[in-house]
């Protein structure tokens, strides 16, 4: 019965961790790649499919290519693996991890709906999202537009400068 | 008819639009031309909607929707354009004047490799401030305010390759840019009371009473600032002398027919509002009482001739403000119609002047030209004339006269137990017309009369003197629409532009009249007495930058000096150190004395305090991120736990 | 298809979020601290999801979208940003040495 929701949350959980604790960078990013995949699988079974496609369309696809031609890009190898494997030293993981895990138990103590038993969801599909894009929220839609604008132009000016300097 | 309206704004548009798309292929002299064109196209299309206007065909006010820009609950935007009789006056303004500016430009900047682009952005300044007066959203309005914004950047640092240029660009930018925040607050603030930012509606809900005075007054203080930022007025104003960074067209079209105007244009808009919000007015009339007065002083001890024009530019904006303070915003339209006129005027012979002196712009080691120069200095002499407000021949002593005597009338309420007397602001006022007179014809004697100190070369092309004719004639004849009721009952200006508004001229004491007359004939004198019968010591160049007190051998002007030196900010940043130096010598006496110990453990505990912050202040990222995360559980924590 | 339960993806969401934290954290290299940011910006969008599906409510799943776009832009210049740190001699991309950057 609960396999499937089972299977889809648990692969998310190990793929993160792996992104997190893995020091060979392509293998993070497939990682990554196969998180954001079954997190795309919740998404659906939450009754969101076109959140779930684009997850997989944009994040899997787009930004995670993104993230493959940089790391060719850097030309990493064995020194970098080892640097890497040095910096995940047992110790380096004291303070994070213990302010990862007083922020993680705040937040499931936080809250209280985990103890609602009436968990049902509803399917929305794209006809609503679209509707309420363009209707309610077409001023927020026009102000991320205006972000990505400004990421393209950022992106782009930091670029060019890489070129230019010898 | 109404298709005509966006055609006003599409001709300079489609100049920019292929002037910019051409990159480069188009040369100066014919973008110039195109340039020129289409602001002349776009005048005879405000005289073709005018004349409809005139012979009734067309009733105002006029509205074109062009197009809905966003509608979500609780608000919703258009792109639409409006035509009354106060946008037709703004359209005239600014084509007319707009027009003889690019015409000017076309001699001015011929020799300029850049002159291309120079026309591009020429025109979208035209096309920005054409959208800012047809606006009927304030929204769309404000499309136009940061479009007249980002031109005038564009064009202060046109000459982008001296530093002292883009800084001044910038300044210009930036100071602007504080006034649009407050004006985009103000517009918020009413949007979230109106659901809607359309100019008629906006005003309807201020009369019937819908809004609530806080949310008015709030507003309109807001609006205030963005505007008192866009005109140059305190504590604004000092961006608009450096702005004279920028070829001397552009100067001309900022203090003329674009950018400067719109603040004054904004006010005038929304007199409605500003009407409802006592307090915001009295600030105004305050405010533009003060900057008329400091920036007269100040281009009395100006140097520079462009300079000298950008503080009357300052000074005359004053007035206007002045004028909108005490409700008469009628006057304040006049005024800047006028203004326009003569201070385009104005510039435009400075402009010449200085192409043909080989650059100069110090008007002590000018002199004499009047022989050199017998046209341009008549178009300066008029247009010095028309800033002066000599009486019954010139265009500003009529617009003059009308804020004046609106000015004595007024009563600005700052609260009701503090209102501002109209007789007092009415004073100060004519001592700025004394002023204005003063440095003006300063300018004028010094440039023009006297011994020779520079020989100027070449000859005033005819596209620059043309443009200097056209202005000159208007600078004199344009004040003829509307005069006081004791000279002649010609009102043609008010009933154009506030038919409802005809009680608007009592009759006052002739006497007021006569002061406002016999002043600026006074200050003119004055000049003459100081700096016109060459006496050697006013003639001198000045050793330094500051040292004018020998340039005034009269005592009063000494007075007027130690004014004009008075530079708030300078005095303020002056007073602070003063009290910080006060306060640590305080400190140190204290120290000596009883409270030495405690004065050590303060200074012991702001170091050893330093040292956490700066410990915290480490510049890694990882740490900002744990700091955050750690804030974050405190805050998370509190939260559950309370 | 299973419906996957809400509460279950609050759970979800505050694990993964912990462990992108810690990533954060943990990670010295510029490109691993994108990537659990990655993380962590889906986990957020998760919950927006889920508590659009829960209240049967489109307003979800545009703050996903919203968040997408905010990924999309963050991870385009910070890989931008990391480049170009990689072309100017700073190969190993340690964060903490960004205290030293000068311009």
């Amino acid at each position: 019965m609960y396999v499937l929701p089972l299977l889809s949350g648990g692969l998310t959980l190990v793929g993160a961790m792996m992104v997190v604790t893995c020091p060979v960078a392509v293998h993070a990013v497939l990682y990554l790649v196969v998180t954001l995949l079954s997190l795309a699988m919740v998404l659906a079974m939450l009754g969101a499919q076109f959140a779930a496609a684009l997850e997989i369309i944009i994040y899997a696809g787009a930004i995670m290519v993104l993230f493959v031609f940089v790391i060719m890009m850097l030309n990493l190898g064995q020194p970098d693996r080892d640097r890497e494997k040095e910096w995940l030293r047992p110790r380096a993981w004291i303070g994070p991890g213990l302010l990862a895990v007083v922020a993680c138990g705040e937040l499931l103590y936080g809250l209280p709906t985990l103890s609602d038993p009436d968990g049902a969801v509803f399917p929305i599909d794209a006809r609503d999202v679209g509707l309420s894009l363009f209707g309610t929220y077409v001023l927020m839609v026009e102000l991320a537009s205006f972000l990505l604008l400004a990421g393209l132009v950022t992106a782009f000016h930091i670029g060019r400068t890489l070129r230019e300097r010898p | 008819m109404a298709a005509l309206l966006p055609l006003v704004v599409v001709w300079p548009l489609a100049a920019t639009v292929i002037v910019f798309l051409s990159a480069g292929r188009i040369k100066g002299r014919s973008a110039g031309i195109l340039a020129t064109g289409a602001v002349g196209l776009s005048a005879m299309t405000g005289g073709v909607l005018a004349a409809g206007f005139m012979s009734g065909a067309v009733t105002y006010p006029l509205h074109v929707t062009l197009w809905e820009w966003m509608r979500v609950p609780g608000f919703s935007a258009t792109i639409a354009f409006a035509l009354d009789p106060v946008s037709l006056v703004m359209i005239a303004v600014v084509t007319i004047v707009g027009f003889l500016i690019h015409l000017y430009a076309i001699g001015y900047m011929a020799a300029d490799p850049g002159s291309a682009r120079f026309f591009g952005c020429m025109t979208l300044f035209v096309a920005a401030m054409l959208v800012l007066v047809l606006a009927s959203d304030l929204l769309c309005l404000f499309i136009g305010w940061e479009g007249v914004g980002l031109c005038s950047y564009l064009l202060i640092g046109f000459w982008y390759d001296s530093p002292a240029n883009t800084a001044a660009a910038r300044k210009a930018f930036y100071i602007t840019r504080i006034g649009d925040v407050a004006m985009l607050c103000g517009l918020l603030m009413m949007a979230t009371a109106t659901a809607s930012l359309q100019i008629d509606g906006l005003l309807f809900a201020v009369t019937a009473g819908q809004l609530s005075p806080a949310v008015m007054t709030g507003s309109a203080l807001l609006l205030l600032t963005g505007a008192l930022a866009k005109s140059a007025q305190i504590p604004f104003q000092s961006w608009l002398p450096d702005a004279m960074a920028g070829p001397t067209p552009t100067s001309a079209l900022i203090h003329a027919a674009t950018m400067v105007t719109a603040g004054v244009y904004l006010l005038a808009r929304l007199h409605g509002l500003f009407a409802a919000a006592a307090p915001a007015m009295a600030i105004m009339a305050a405010i533009g009482m003060l900057t008329l007065l400091v920036a007269a002083c100040t281009a009395l001890v100006q140097s520079d001739l462009k300079r000298i024009l950008a503080w009357s530019t300052i000074s005359q904006l004053g007035y206007m403000y002045l004028a909108l303070g005490v409700g008469a915003w009628q006057a304040a339209l006049f005024h800047l119609v006028t203004h326009a006129c003569f201070k385009a005027l104005l510039f435009l012979c400075a402009g010449a002047i200085i192409a043909r002196v080989d650059h100069e712009q110090d008007i002590f080691r000018m002199g004499g030209l009047r022989r050199f120069m017998p046209g341009v200095t008549a178009a300066f002499v008029i247009g010095a004339g028309a800033l002066a407000a000599l009486p019954l021949v010139t265009a500003g002593f009529y617009s003059k006269e009308m804020i004046l005597s609106a000015v004595w009338r007024g009563q600005p309420v700052l609260t009701p137990d503090f209102i501002l007397s109209g007789h007092l602001l009415w004073g100060g006022a004519l001592f700025g017309a004394l002023l204005t007179a003063l440095y003006i014809f300063r300018c004028v004697f010094l440039v023009f009369y006297g011994q020779e100190k520079t020989v100027p070369t070449g000859r005033t092309r005819w596209v620059m003197a043309v443009p200097l004719g056209c202005l000159a004639f208007l600078s004199v004849f344009v004040g003829c629409v509307e005069m006081p009721g004791d000279i002649a009952p010609v009102h043609l200006f008010t009933r154009f532009v506030d038919p409802a508004g005809m009680a608007f001229h009592p009759h006052e004491p002739v006497w007021l009249l006569l002061a406002g007359a016999i002043t600026p004939v006074a200050g003119a004198g004055i000049a003459w007495i100081v700096w016109g019968r060459s006496g050697p010591v006013t003639r001198t160049i000045p050793e330094t930058g500051g040292g004018t007190d020998d340039l005034l051998p009269v005592m009063p002007l000494r007075f007027v000096v130690r004014i004009t030196r008075y530079d708030l900010p300078d005095r303020l940043a002056a007073a602070a150190g003063w009290m910080t130096r006060a306060t640590s010598r305080m400190m140190m006496r204290a120290r000596r004395a009883a409270l030495h110990l405690a004065a050590e453990r303060t200074a012991m505990v702001g170091r050893e305090g330093t040292v956490v912050l700066v410990r915290m202040q480490n510049g890694r990222v990882r740490w900002y991120a744990g700091w955050i995360v750690a804030g974050l559980g405190a805050a998370l924590a509190w939260a559950m736990l309370s | 298809m299973t419906a996957f339960p809400f509460n279950a993806a609050l759970l979800l969401a505050a694990l993964l979020f912990s462990i992108g934290l810690a990533g954060v954290l943990v990670r010295r290299n510029l490109v691993f601290m994108l990537m659990s940011l990655d993380i962590m910006l889906n986990a957020a969008g998760l919950v927006f999801v889920a508590a659009g599906a829960r209240w049967q409510d489109a307003s979800g799943q545009v703050m996903f979208l919203m968040i997408l776009a905010l990924a999309a832009s963050e991870t385009a210049v910070g890989l931008a940003i990391i480049l170009c740190l990689h072309a100017h001699g700073r190969p190993s991309l340690d964060a903490d040495t960004g205290n030293l950057l000068r311009g």
